[in-house]
């Protein structure tokens, strides 16, 4: 026997997240299955929607506003304008810990280099650091964090012609950390708020986090941590330290690995969950019979057994080159589950720019869809009539260039769940 | 390997041209390390890109300083090995809890259980001293098997002394083992001798042949599994092992016991891995043999589950150990993929002391085989029965690991979240995990009874009937 499910999903991002989310709800029975973690624990855990257009242009003020000019091939013109709207709706609801759906109008979040990225949502714990706010800030870094440099970041903002003040400073951890240690350490010991020793004398963490910053902060209302305030009491975090300190905390979103990223996958499993929703992560999806262009099942490995899962309707939302629903070799490049035809040039010295910052067609490889979202072969004909494809195995957009990828794989999966549900019911 | 490399020129290594392509033909890869026995360690290391999702997945480096993680510990530590003769492995790899949450955990599919296993054995045989009372605890705590049988022969007795008070004490200064704990009960009557009672496996091939003839099935259907009961449903809680029997023969399966020692668990924790290959060779021969006859292996517990399936090929070379591999499944999962066991549990109910709330703890090395919602997912449907997944944490026991006084305290931090889950997230005192140390570990810190699936299965498809 296999094991079933009305709606299969192939992939545990923000893509196949969005779209067993928007199945479940609509009523299908479905299972999401992913191997390893994903990408979305690497993301800032900031959303945008489009930041910039396909030829550089912006930032862009109104995402929605440049959509209906995108290219014919970008993923928000296979979906629609409106299907956009929607998913973010979707988004919205199931996020509570997110903040900018009152507006259509992009959010402006310092990061962690000091650069200022347009953005649609972001979570509540950034949400004093918008860089359209006219109060003064003091980024404080942390000594053993080198992946934030306070002072630079500040600098950087600066010249960048923020509409206020910024002055970095560097303090030192309380406690005895390894210079090394995780995000999720710091998370922890402020989430328990366990004592540590300042001079010979014992304090809470949050404490004494706050007397460090005393001695730094001069007239500023606003102070920037790196983004480590916490996994589970984050927005009790900030409120402590922001009454200790007289002023607005905020989280300085952060590289890989990134707290605000897996807040958002916990959130999101979080959800599914609630919808009915079933999920199992740690094996892959290896393979997979059809017939007649019509998946019957895919096949997990487990430890070496195939074991087949079987589904109505498929969604196949594995992730771009780096989460690895896209691979190349030496010969090309393939889609590595149903081998779905990814548009690409045979020599592969044209697969990039020599730019490092040019223009580079390996972003935008991905399968190529109907306005259905099933993948095409070659010669536009529907690869299998009952799979589907969300996120970064999508071709036709740049992502890293637009600050298009989260909105494209919430849009994409949110349609790509819905049209699957519909057919499966 | 890129071909950027034989682009290089040797002199100054900088001329590397990407517009002047130098195709694949004549390439060829540079043999860099001299050919060895061991398993290499290389293509995973290579595959590391320094993300640290294993990091931040690590439950030991959330609660201790010293510990530097999965990353340095696995690709890190092994790529400097490899630059000198003069790195030896850090004492630190001792601070592992083999919990494998990296391993289940890393995007890019580095074997890093298979990378702390293979360091934690060369630290444990070369830098750490055999007379040190270190190494004396961890290989009586490692061959729990030896100790359990030992017990057996005088059950109670032995439940009685290893929880004296004035022993324990004993046990805490010399040994190292804290005095917190509660040594689990021995069974007055083990699996082995109630199995052997059930007239073995003859005894279940007529049951099964009974039940499949009921069940309308062919009387000769190829129904045939290995059970590797491990030693603690031997010992300790021979009542799940029964249930396993139970509920497969529901199914009309025949079971078989074949002869077992330990799956190597705790000695891959403790680094006592020729202590584990003697024992793996007598469990892969056994099971070996049943495979090629057509048996599919099963276990209750995951972490032998675990052992047979991953840590066995990846770290032993065994005649027959890959086929053993790949025919071993948990229990559970293996009802779940031949049999309508969705539809068995729907149509059934649990009254009496089963019909609960439960606490579901998934045990990380049940998560490392993609099982972590199996349990939640499938009593969901059970009338009578509630699941209450208490959250993704660790428990912090890791087998042998809390067992030890300098590492009883951090294992408490690990699980405080899994007990505050568990306190809040049911009404009935009651959990459920398919791990024995992480049972012993969830009883420790909350005082609940806790019970294995396989238990509920019973009672749900057998005992009403």
């Amino acid at each position: 026997m296999a094991i079933e499910s009305d709606v299969l999903v192939i992939g545990g991002g923000l893509a196949g997240l969005t779209s067993a989310l928007s199945a479940a709800r609509s009523g299908a029975d479905v299972r999401l299955v992913s191997y390893k973690q994903s990408t979305l624990r690497n993301a800032s855990g900031l959303v945008d929607i489009l930041g910039y257009t396909p030829n550089g242009e912006g930032p862009l003020t109104d995402p929605y506003d440049a959509i209906p000019d995108l290219p014919s091939e970008h993923p928000y013109k296979t979906v629609g304008l409106e299907t956009v709207r929607e998913s973010m709706e979707l988004f919205d609801e199931v996020t509570p810990q997110y903040r900018g759906s009152h507006t259509d109008t992009n959010a402006l979040l310092p990061t962690h280099g000091g650069t200022i990225k347009p953005t649609a949502r972001y979570p509540a714990g950034a949400s004093a650091g918008v860089a359209s706010d006219s109060r003064d800030v003091l980024l404080v870094g942390l000594e053993s964090m080198t992946d934030f440099n306070a002072e630079h970041a500040a600098a950087h903002l600066d010249a960048a012609g923020v509409p206020f003040d910024v002055r970095g400073e560097t303090i030192r951890f309380p406690g005895e950390l390894r210079a090394d240690a995780k995000v999720t350490r710091y998370a922890k010991m402020l989430d328990t708020n366990s004592e540590v020793t300042v001079r010979g004398r014992k304090k809470p963490v949050r404490e004494a986090i706050a007397e460090l910053v005393n001695t730094e902060i001069e007239n500023e209302s606003r102070v920037g941590f790196p983004a480590v305030l916490g996994d589970d009491h984050t927005a009790e975090i900030r409120q402590e330290l922001g009454e200790k300190i007289g002023a607005d905390v905020f989280e300085v979103p952060m590289g890989p690995p990134s707290l605000p990223g897996l807040r958002l996958e916990d959130r999101l499993f979080e959800a599914l969950d609630e919808a009915g929703g079933m999920f199992e992560t740690g094996n892959p999806v290896e393979d997979f019979e059809a017939e007649d262009g019509h998946i019957e099942h895919v096949l997990v490995e487990k430890n070496g057994a195939m074991v087949p899962y079987s589904a109505d309707e498929f969604v196949l939302a594995t992730g771009g080159l780096v989460g690895k629903g896209i691979n190349s070799d030496r010969e090309g490049v393939f889609e590595p589950i149903f081998d779905c035809h990814i548009d690409h040039s045979e020599d592969r010295y044209d697969w990039f720019d020599t730019e490092a910052f040019g223009d580079h067609p390996f972003a935008s490889f991905g399968v190529t869809t109907d306005d259905r979202l099933r993948p095409l072969d070659g010669s536009g004909d529907l690869e299998f009539e009952n799979l589907r494809a969300a996120g970064s195995v999508l071709g036709g957009y740049d992502f890293a260039a637009e600050k298009s990828g989260s909105g494209v794989s919430i849009a994409t999966g949110y349609e790509a769940g819905n049209h699957a549900a519909t057919e499966a019911q | 390997m890129s071909d950027a490399e034989s682009n290089i020129d040797p002199a100054d290594g900088t001329d590397f041209q990407p517009t002047a392509p130098n195709t694949g033909e004549e390439f060829e890869p540079v043999d860099v390390f001299p050919d060895s026995d061991d398993f290499d360690l290389r293509p995973g290391s290579d595959s590391c890109y320094k993300c640290s999702t294993c990091d931040t997945n690590c439950p030991v480096a959330e609660v201790d300083d010293e510990f530097p993680g999965p990353k340095f510990q696995g690709p890190e530590q092994w790529r400097l090995k490899q630059a000198d003769g003069e790195h030896t492995i850090d004492d630190s790899v001792m601070d592992c809890s083999n919990c494998l949450r990296c391993d289940s955990a890393c995007p890019s599919g580095v074997p890093l259980g298979q990378m702390h296993n293979t360091a934690r054995g060369e630290y444990v045989s070369e830098e750490l001293n055999t007379f040190s009372i270190e190494y004396i605890r961890n290989r009586i705590l490692a061959n729990y098997r030896t100790s359990a049988w030992l017990a057996s022969k005088f059950p109670r007795t032995s439940s009685f002394m290893m929880n004296f008070g004035p022993v324990r004490w004993m046990m805490d200064k010399v040994l190292k083992v804290p005095k917190e704990r509660d040594f689990p009960e021995f069974a007055t009557e083990t699996f082995q001798e109630w199995w052997a009672k059930q007239g073995g496996a003859t005894g279940s091939r007529e049951r099964a042949r009974e039940v499949r003839e009921r069940r309308g099935e062919p009387v000769d259907a190829d129904k045939k599994v290995a059970y590797f009961h491990g030693c603690y449903s031997n010992y300790n809680t021979p009542e799940v092992a029964k249930a396993l029997v139970n509920v497969y023969e529901y199914f009309g399966y025949e079971v078989v016991v074949p002869e077992q020692k330990c799956s190597g668990t705790p000695m891959f924790a403790n680094g006592m891995l020729a202590d584990a290959r003697r024992h793996a060779e007598v469990n892969v021969s056994s099971m070996s043999d049943l495979v090629d006859q057509g048996y599919d292996a099963v276990a209750s517990c995951t972490s032998c589950s675990l052992a047979l399936r991953q840590e066995y090929p990846e770290l032993f070379d065994i005649d027959g150990i890959e086929e053993v591999s790949d025919n071993t499944f948990e229990s559970v999962e293996y009802l779940r993929i031949h049999e309508d066991l969705k539809g068995e549990i729907e149509a059934a109910e649990v009254d009496g002391e089963l019909a609960a709330e439960f606490g579901y703890h998934a045990p990380c090395h049940a998560r490392n085989q993609g099982l972590e919602r199996q349990a939640v997912e499938l009593f969901g449907d059970l009338e009578g029965a509630e699941m209450e997944d208490v959250g993704d944490s660790c428990s912090g026991i890791s087998g042998t690991y809390g067992w030890k006084s300098e590492k009883y305290e951090k294992s408490m931090k690990i699980a405080e979240d899994m007990f505050e889950h568990m306190e809040e997230g049911t009404e009935s005192e009651v959990g459920m995990t398919e791990c024995p140390t992480c049972a012993m570990q969830m009883e420790h810190g909350t005082g609940y009874d806790i019970r294995h699936p396989l238990e509920l299965l019973e009672a749900a498809l057998i005992e009403e009937n």
